[in-house]
């Protein structure tokens, strides 16, 4: 049995404009100690996923389709103070602003031990203790304890949320974002400190992110997501080698390395969709040079494409031709030239 | 040779910490100041393209707007077009202003929400006086399409929250291209904008400098991104350059310790690479309380006897890059 199995997956929020479709039919399954990251671009509806794993959705939306399985229960099931006892035991959030996760006018070792003391019975010196040994195991000074979050810097403050989200040695970590603010210096320490525990404590890791290199350096799988869907799911190392949805390709060639090629990059012509306005079709069709008609009427389901592989798209069989094509800048322009303006 | 757009030499910001207070009048030079930049100096060519990297707090927008004249330098000498801009005032700068412009990081607030796009981009042609009319819609029309909004009229009427954040940026890039700058100073203008539309606005600018001859000072915390965009690059820590280069012989060749440390930090989209990463100690010192010698010595994984006492001069070496480090000193003397 896995650890997190997320079926069918549907968020909805009522805005002043709609419904808007923020999670659509989304399904993973994450096994004990794996590490899966999630990519895509602002708006594709990541974080909402992320919280609504969490429960902590805005009051304004609802969940009208999908199962949560944690260990087979059903997290979206469960009454609230289970699923408040759930949270940081067995699953824990690090959010994407640190600056913001810490509550100001508390010193940080008190909102760790308020964590512990919340969940276990265990009294007020050995909480503390602990809160030591978990600033220690991601590289904080423990006199650190008795500071409040403004005393710290951005990297400690991410490191601090990072002990407060390992404090009761949950089996899932949630990481959206989590070093989005920092600079790539402390971001670098930060994943560093990331995997290490990751692998002592065989946590399963979700990794929210849209930095693609990320996901590379520190998942076993990739699920992209565009407009709400999953649109490829995979190894890393397939994602990597042999992307086929044509949005994988274009988000790789659209991303700027340090390795490689200097030839530019090929950003994708025109914006996602509005998710306020359902249509018919694949979500990427509007912006992808290989549609063909089917496209356009006809909404592909994320199937498997091979050990390890699916892949929402009609035509998985042309990847490589995809692959080829999707390289050169021409293409994508002749679909889109550039910022063409979407029919309003 | 080209002509040199701008030559800065020896430039110094200090911010006060405080207001003036009163043991600042009794006793001067005894309240603390944050040194955001010191001793910065760098000149660029027409149709060059300048990087300037480093970490939040490093004093590279400084940097930047202290180059624009938009505060005004504590110490050092500005020169563009190879006249000083210190003592510019009036139409003498009002000229100044419309040839160096700049562009910012978030498109989502450098825009008017209440004008169009069209109010937008007009504005600074009316401010210069450069057109008026028929001539004044056709410069907007133009400077639409050349920023690749198209077709250019529907965008006229649109106000920034009908549009995407690359194209606010594009909005933000033609207002400042309609006056026809010699230079621009863009400050990280695609870290707020989605990875599929950042390429879109580096290569717009790359256009720029290479058909158009215009100078830019790309200022940026994303060392991958400046490899597309820049022909040199500087690397900023705690006020100072402390490496400078051409851009791939920069990434390919790292001398500095903090040069290392930095390319050693970004992920690779690269599954199978094995990274080798540098650890520093420590954070960033404070602006305000500088370390003695290098700036870097105290979290410097090559530390040694002169790094605390003196600072670096910069070392050249022949491919044209050159690097403030004391460990490239013997090498520079033998040279």
């Amino acid at each position: 049995m896995s650890l997190l199995s997320v079926q069918d997956l549907k968020v909805r929020f009522r805005t002043a404009d709609g419904e808007l479709r923020a999670v659509d039919r989304v399904s993973f399954d994450l096994a004990e100690g794996e590490s899966i990251g999630i990519v895509g671009e602002s708006g594709c509806g990541k974080t909402t996923l992320a919280k609504a794993i969490f429960r902590i959705l805005p009051p304004n939306s609802l969940v009208p389709e999908g199962r949560i399985l944690f260990r087979g229960i059903d997290l979206l099931q469960l009454p609230s103070p289970a699923m408040r006892q759930a949270r940081w035991r067995d699953l824990s959030l690090i959010t994407q602003s640190a600056m913001t996760a810490l509550d100001p006018v508390y010193r940080v070792g008190t909102q760790i031990v308020e964590v512990i003391r919340a969940h276990e019975d265990c009294s007020r010196k050995a909480a503390w203790e602990r809160a030591g040994k978990l600033f220690n195991a991601v590289g904080l000074d423990t006199n650190r304890l008795r500071n409040y979050p403004h005393q710290f810097s951005g990297g400690m403050r991410q490191r601090a949320v990072i002990a407060m989200a390992l404090a009761l040695d949950p089996p899932l970590v949630i990481a959206d974002e989590p070093t989005t603010a920092l600079d790539v210096i402390m971001q670098d320490q930060v994943f560093e400190e990331i995997a290490r525990l990751q692998q002592a404590g065989q946590k399963a890791l979700i990794l929210i992110t849209h930095d693609i290199s990320l996901v590379a350096e520190n998942c076993d799988r990739v699920a992209v997501m565009y407009a709400g869907r999953i649109v490829e799911l995979a190894s890393v190392r397939e994602i990597f080698s042999r992307p086929i949805h044509p949005y994988t390709i274009g988000l790789q060639n659209a991303f700027p390395d340090l390795k490689g090629k200097t030839g530019g990059l090929i950003s994708i012509p025109g914006a996602p969709p509005d998710l306020t306005a359902p249509h018919p079709g694949c979500r990427f069709a509007p912006r992808c040079p290989f549609a063909q008609e089917r496209c356009a009427s006809e909404d592909p389901p994320l199937s498997g494409v091979g050990p390890n592989h699916q892949v929402a798209c009609h035509f998985p069989e042309k990847a490589a031709e995809f692959r080829d094509a999707g390289g050169q800048d021409k293409i994508w322009e002749r679909h889109g030239t550039d910022e063409t303006a979407r029919l309003t | 040779m080209t002509a040199l757009i701008l030559q800065v030499r020896g430039l110094k910001k200090y911010f006060p910490l405080r207001g003036r207070r009163l043991s600042e009048i009794l006793s001067p030079g005894t309240s603390p100041v944050v040194r955001a930049v010191e001793d910065v100096s760098f000149e660029l060519a027409e149709g060059e393209v300048l990087g300037i990297v480093g970490e939040s707090g490093c004093g590279k927008t400084t940097t930047g707007l202290t180059t624009l004249k938009l505060y005004p330098p504590s110490a050092g000498e500005i020169r563009f077009l190879g006249k000083d801009i210190a003592p510019y005032r009036g139409n003498q700068l009002r000229n100044f202003r419309r040839q160096a412009q700049l562009i910012f990081q978030d498109p989502y607030q450098s825009l008017n929400p209440r004008f169009t796009v069209f109010d937008t981009i007009r504005e600074p042609l009316v401010i210069h006086g450069l057109a008026k009319g028929k001539e004044l819609v056709d410069r907007v029309l133009e400077t639409l399409d050349i920023v690749r909004l198209r077709p250019p009229e529907i965008f006229l009427d649109r106000y920034p929250h009908e549009l995407s954040g690359g194209q606010r940026q594009r909005v933000a890039i033609a207002r400042a291209m309609v006056v026809r700058p010699r230079f621009i100073v863009a400050d990280e203008p695609v870290s707020m904008l989605d990875v599929s539309v950042r390429a879109g606005i580096l290569e717009l600018l790359r256009r720029f400098s290479r058909e158009a001859g215009l100078s830019l000072l790309y200022i940026s915390h994303d060392i991958s991104t400046v490899r597309y965009l820049c022909d040199r690059t500087a690397i900023m820590y705690l006020g100072r350059i402390i490496e400078t280069g051409p851009t791939e012989t920069l990434i390919k060749n790292p001398c500095h310790p903090y040069t290392k440390a930095l390319l050693s930090a970004v992920p690779l989209s690269d599954p199978d690479a094995n990274r080798p990463r540098t650890r520093l100690k420590g954070d960033v010192p404070s602006p305000v309380q500088r370390p003695e010698g290098c700036v870097f010595h105290p979290r410097c994984p090559e530390v040694f006897a002169p790094c605390g006492e003196q600072i670096p001069g910069f070392h050249a070496s022949t491919d044209g890059q050159e690097v403030a480090c004391h460990l490239y000193r013997e090498e520079a003397g033998d040279a």
